[in-house]
């Protein structure tokens, strides 16, 4: 049913479409083409995607064009039901798909010289394809369940590129791992979509966002005599989906997990665009969750908990991935707390620059790792700044940016969210704004103990290895000054357009209630990004982010046995942390080997016992049994059966006589 | 006069004899033959003593058809029986247990 007039319409199924092209010439002609080919092309359609996307940026979020939001296809309808493939672009969608897509094009680039030795070359570019299409889809999806096809197709295929390497024991149980839990926020969301279908009859944005005003009042019982009111139950179990997808406490232990995967997919699946879906998909919502202050406010305390408790673990990894997807968690708690508070704008604000600057950091990370022929650990880096200048100087704005030093994108953002916490007036704020305010402190200096402790600081790298560490190719250095660049810069671009012009950046697509609106509130105190980065210095984050970057220097460059002193000082919290507060633990006791006994239990009463004993070999041998003791009465005697006979009819007689 | 109560209980009596034959026979099946017709003759003066007493023939023609009956099932038995002694050099009906489960 292609009866579209809107040629934006199918500009963006052209943006969806060509990474998907890609990835299917990748997969199926990979081996034929050869490696040079195949990466000129599928790097080429991501590049055409990403120009169109940024003519879309341009006609819909800069010239204005009204939302688009059109059927392409109906893919089913059941009575009054429809299930269409369409697509809704407006200001939000436009500008994720060019975020998207230019994180996704940096990676492909990037891809090249990381994976060039790697028998898993064209598969890995058909993946990174292949998630290109489902995010975009994600993104540009007007339902609930085309949202859910992208939700799964990136939970797939970030489950077939964490267990890339599967001959690896721990990527197969990371890809498991990432899977099983993502499973889980995923029941979340299909309960979600099942009540919104159930409540509101439609599954269209626009129409349940319409409806949702009226539904405030509509109650469900979940439990008997035990009632909440519909919009709220929904965003919960949204909200359920977007900790799965988004790494919240406690679904974030997949996440760490995942850095099994090769690097570039870490920056772009597990950083910049698939962790930020649940994120994305709560600012969409905006209109059903500003009408249920119970989801926010636990959204606040969750995010919270996240951005500071999750910020402390990575201060004990020795991992250089597992700090930055430590810090991803927290930086995702970060966006969370900022969806809470009602700022849904400082909330994509920081998913921007986020990418850039988590994409920049574990690209960097990445470079280091080849440059040390696959050595993740820190303990065996160190003073690496001297052989790798470029990949120092990116990690360093990316660290800046993360730790929110102004003039840096990261300040900007996380400023901002900090700011509307404190304004906001939701239960559970003043928590929140406790734990983001002490995640300020902890950022920095997990942050930078990994700069110091890489780059820095005396050489510990692998004896075989010295004298032969080098800078990358320039395939992957490209990239990190293509994303050094947005790192730097693109907070002080876009903070006034995203957060204090009239019109915002992403205006309709987002909707606050007014008694909500903790950003309008800020906009007083506001007088241009460059006073904003000025004035950093009248505010408790901007010192408590020195403070974590001195710190860092102190217990790793400065003074290391202080940090042995106090890792013995204080053993049980460091255990505790090492630990990751036992939420591993805990899967791995009560559900991993609880699943394992109860499938043992089972299988050994049901299966076993009940089936195989009772009912399979128990009706054998019953029928055996029976037939033992009936052919004892087969003499085949032939007097045996006569006096069978009559005594059959003397009891018939007696019977008839006597009518026993 | 000899009433139709003793023709009764000479029949029965015979009945049972051969039905006794029958079961207690754990020899030869010659005997069992035998016990077959002498079942059929009691079964045959019920038949007499009811037809004379109720001074009704049927009964009568009935006899005729169980001697018929019981000459051809006493030819086909003995021949069985003849071939039943080539096949297995006894007549012992103890060993005729092939039926046995």
């Amino acid at each position: 049913m292609m009866n579209v007039e809107n040629p934006l319409l199918y500009i963006a199924l052209m943006i969806a479409l060509l990474p998907l092209a890609g990835a299917l010439i990748a997969g199926l002609l990979g081996k034929n083409l050869g490696r040079p080919l195949i990466n000129t092309i599928v790097v080429s359609l991501v590049g055409i995607s990403f120009l169109l996307s940024c003519y879309l940026f341009k006609v819909i979020v800069i010239n204005g064009h009204p939302t688009v939001d059109d059927s392409l296809y109906t893919w089913a309808t059941a009575g009054v039901l429809r299930f269409d493939v369409a697509f809704l672009i407006d200001r939000l969608s436009a500008t994720m798909c060019m975020i998207v897509l230019f994180i996704s094009l940096m990676v492909h680039i990037y891809t090249i010289g990381y994976m060039a030795d790697d028998p898993g070359y064209m598969r890995f570019f058909s993946y990174v394809s292949l998630f290109t299409f489902s995010m975009l889809i994600l993104v540009l999806a007007d339902n609930f369940l085309l949202l859910f096809f992208g939700w799964e197709g990136v939970g797939l295929v970030s489950y077939l590129l964490i267990g890339f390497w599967f001959n690896r024991e721990t990527a197969n149980f990371g890809s498991l791992k990432a899977f099983i839990v993502n499973r889980l926020g995923d029941i979340g969301f299909l309960l979600a979509t099942a009540a919104v279908l159930m409540f509101f009859g439609t599954l269209s944005y626009h129409d349940v966002f319409q409806q949702a005003p009226n539904a405030v009042n509509k109650m469900i019982s979940i439990f008997p005599g035990h009632e909440v009111p519909v919009i709220t139950a929904i965003c919960l179990l949204l909200f359920i989906g977007a900790m799965g997808k988004s790494a919240q406490v406690p679904l974030h232990v997949w996440l760490p997990e995942s850095m099994e995967g090769p690097t570039p997919i870490s920056a772009l699946i597990h950083a910049a665009t698939m962790v930020t879906a649940g994120i994305y998909m709560v600012a969409r919502m905006s209109p059903l969750f500003e009408y249920s202050p119970a989801a926010l406010s636990i959204i606040l305390v969750i995010g919270g908990t996240t951005a500071f408790f999750m910020g402390l673990v990575a201060i004990v990894q020795y991992d250089i991935k597992r700090v930055i997807a430590y810090s991803t968690i927290s930086q995702l708690g970060y966006m969370a707390v900022a969806l809470g508070a009602s700022a849904y704008d400082a909330a994509i604000f920081h998913l921007i620059t986020h990418a850039f600057f988590k994409a920049l950091l574990f690209l960097c990370a990445g470079s280091v790792i080849i440059a040390l022929h696959h050595e993740q650990d820190m303990r065996k880096m160190g003073g690496l700044a001297q052989y790798m200048p470029v990949t120092y100087l990116t990690f360093a704005i990316g660290a800046l940016a993360l730790c929110a030093i102004p003039p840096f994108s990261g300040f900007y953002s996380k400023d901002l969210i900090i700011d509307a916490v404190k304004m906001s007036n939701m239960p559970g704020a003043g928590y929140a704004y406790a734990c983001v305010l002490a995640g300020a402190f902890i950022t920095p200096v997990y942050t930078f103990r990994a700069l110091f402790m890489t780059f820095h600081t005396k050489e510990r790298v692998n004896p075989k290895l010295r004298g032969h560490v080098h800078e990358s190719p320039w395939v992957v250095l490209v990239p990190l000054l293509l994303l050094a660049i947005p790192s730097v810069v693109s907070g002080q671009i876009m903070v006034h357009p995203m957060i204090f012009s009239h019109t915002t950046l992403l205006g309709d697509s987002i909707f606050v209630l007014p008694e909500h609106n903790v950003l309008s509130q800020l906009s007083g105190e506001y007088h241009g990004p460059n006073m904003m980065a000025l004035e950093a210095g009248k505010t408790l984050s901007f010192w408590l982010a020195i403070a974590g970057i001195f710190t860092a220097w102190l217990f790793t460059a400065g003074v290391p046995a202080w940090s042995e002193f106090l890792k013995n000082r204080f053993k049980w919290i460091y255990a505790v942390l090492v630990r990751k507060y036992g939420f591993d633990d805990f899967n791995q006791i009560v559900f991993v080997h609880g699943t394992q006994e109860a499938g043992h239990a089972f299988y050994d009463v049901s299966d076993v016992k009940l089936i195989d004993g009772i009912c399979v070999n128990g009706s054998g041998r019953l029928i055996r049994w029976f037939a033992q003791v009936g052919r004892l009465l087969q003499t085949g005697y032939i007097y045996h059966y006569a006096l069978a006979m009559v005594l059959g009819i003397v009891v018939f007689l007696a019977w008839y006589v006597w009518g026993l | 006069m000899v009433s139709l109560t003793e023709y009764l209980i000479v029949a029965a009596l015979l009945f049972g004899l051969g039905i006794a034959g029958i079961i207690l026979n754990r020899k030869n099946i010659i005997v069992l033959l035998m016990s077959i017709e002498l079942i059929l003759l009691s079964v045959n003066t019920n038949f007499i003593a009811f037809s004379y007493f109720l001074n009704n023939f049927v009964g009568q023609v009935f006899v005729f058809f169980v001697l018929t009956v019981a000459a051809s099932e006493a030819a086909i038995g003995l021949a069985i029986l003849v071939v039943l002694y080539r096949k297995r050099k006894s007549i012992e009906v103890q060993e005729l247990d092939a039926l046995k489960g």
